[in-house]
């Protein structure tokens, strides 16, 4: 076979794939606005995406917020401007650090267990059991997984931010002779509502991107435990992936002025 | 009279794969159909059409008389409600006790109150002879033989008219095999439901059926009442109901 055609097959998958994305989202969106709610699902998704990883979302934070406080007063030193580490870390994180790594933190934990639960049920029937007793699997399966990362991510990054503000105000005050009222102060006046709102909005969005990608590919698997392998890997890879791009393109349409 | 289902002239392609190549079948009310065939032959490419789990490409589907081929989303939704199915692997939602496995459709579907779908669900579980201990465990807990009863219950749990059973004895004993034909006939004559099976098993498909149809090649190559079956004449329905290797139809071994 000739170059042309392999390049252009590979161009055709690629569009077919972004269509049956956007397809696929188009479909979860009107389900999310069209009756009925499942509201106990969408409880339990809550408890399932936000609740239990806490911890995990809590852990990196801590230490991204120590590790980014010791860099820049370790840099800033260099120009004499050690002093400048409580408005560094507050803006580090709640600007960006807070939301992608905790995006990042859910999609490794998250997308990969929906993309594993839908995919089984994919191959085991259970997805086409349900279409059979009169309920849309979209509505059942994906509707309650958007809402509940998309609600619970602004919260997780909320957490995540003070738990980071606090790993650095920690190393501050402990490790590099901060004093720990001028530490806070300078960290509270600094930071604007505009830096949290952001990072906040950026979470909603990674949270949006985590669970329909888990759903998306889960719904695509095929086969049997090895489809299922493949969806969970191209889940995680993938929100990963779209975290990093629409980040960019988040800040660059949040902070233009 | 009209057939509770008709397929007219269905086809269906998967890339450069033919499964269904212009399937006509009519079953008419309160009978029970059983289509055989070997594996791959498109049975169960058949039953998710009917379902609309599957597009066809060309052809007309009619329940009632009336064409719901294209039928999609809403308008679809009093449809499935004549429906049950029991899949081949039971496909029980296992994050839910068997109890609301058996009661989803009512929950879900219907809406009815989960105290009296309870009820209603452990109500069922008994006609398939399960106990209401076992309304409570997980679907993992089951053996093959109860995730298939559960199965069962549940695709009767709404009382439907029309009921497909995607080769309800295939993985299970003998004796649990026709413990579920027994079930399956009993409960199908109690409801008067018209039913659709496919199966390979042809000691399943004798018991269950009033009339057997043959897909080969993507076609129903034979069809008629089930007593007919060993002086149809035709040599493909002998070597399958026989089991020969050797025949008109070749097995592909290498693909």
């Amino acid at each position: 076979m000739n170059i042309f055609a392999h390049i252009g097959r590979a161009v055709l998958d690629l569009l077919a794939e972004i269509g049956r994305l956007a397809g696929f989202t188009g479909r979860s969106l009107a389900a999310i606005v069209s009756p009925p709610v499942y509201g106990r699902l969408i409880g339990q998704q809550f408890v399932h995406i936000g609740y239990l990883s806490l911890p995990v979302v809590g852990l990196t934070a801590l230490s991204t917020g120590a590790v980014l406080a010791l860099q820049i007063y370790l840099g800033g030193n260099r120009y004499g401007a050690e002093a400048i580490v409580p408005q560094i870390v507050v803006l580090g994180i709640t600007r960006e650090l807070g939301p992608v790594i905790a995006g990042l933190m859910v999609a490794g934990r998250v997308a990969a267990a929906i993309a594993a639960e839908i995919g089984t049920m994919k191959v085991t029937e259970q997805i086409d059991a349900l279409t059979t007793l009169s309920t849309n699997p979209v509505k059942y399966l994906v509707v309650p997984r958007l809402v509940a990362a998309v609600l619970s991510m602004p919260i997780l990054t909320a957490i995540g931010n003070s738990i980071g503000v606090f790993g650095g105000y920690a190393v501050a005050t402990q490790n590099l002779g901060f004093t720990g009222s001028v530490y806070l102060r300078n960290t509270v006046d600094f930071a604007t509502s505009s830096d949290i709102v952001s990072g906040l909005i950026k979470a909603a969005v990674f949270g949006f991107i985590v669970a329909l990608m888990g759903c998306y590919h889960g719904f695509n698997s095929k086969g049997g435990a090895q489809g299922v392998g493949a969806a969970t890997t191209n889940a995680v890879v993938s929100s990963c992936i779209l975290i990093l791009a629409s980040d960019f393109v988040l800040t660059a349409i949040l902070f233009s002025t | 009279m009209t057939p509770k289902i008709e397929l007219i002239g269905v086809k269906k392609r998967f890339g450069p794969k033919q499964v269904l190549d212009g399937v006509d079948l009519a079953i008419m009310p309160g009978t029970s159909l059983v289509v055989i065939g070997g594996s791959g032959t498109g049975k169960s490419v058949t039953i998710k059409s009917i379902l609309g789990i599957i597009m066809p490409d060309e052809g007309r589907i009619l329940v009632d008389g009336e064409d719901v081929t294209h039928l999609r989303g809403k308008s679809r939704e009093p449809l499935m409600r004549k429906f049950g199915m029991l899949f081949q692997g039971a496909a029980l939602f296992d994050s839910l006790p068997v109890w609301e496995n058996v009661a989803f459709g009512l929950i879900q579907g219907r809406g009815m109150a989960r105290a009296k779908a309870r009820d209603i669900a452990i109500e069922k579980l008994a006609k398939v002879g399960l106990s209401s201990d076992v309304a409570y465990l997980s679907p993992a807990e089951l053996s093959g033989g109860m995730q298939k009863r559960v199965g069962l219950a549940r695709a009767i749990a709404a009382d439907p008219e029309i009921i497909f059973f995607d080769e309800p004895t295939t993985g299970l004993d003998p004796i649990m095999a026709d413990v579920i034909n027994d079930l399956i006939v009993a409960t199908v004559k109690d409801m008067g439901a018209t039913t659709l099976s496919i199966t390979h098993d042809m000691a399943s498909a004798r018991k269950i059926s009033d009339n057997i149809a043959m897909l080969y090649g993507g076609r129903i190559i034979w069809q008629g009442p089930t007593a007919e079956i060993d002086k149809s004449g035709n040599p493909y329905v002998d070597q399958f109901i026989h089991g020969r290797a050797e025949g008109p139809i070749k097995m592909a071994v290498r693909k």
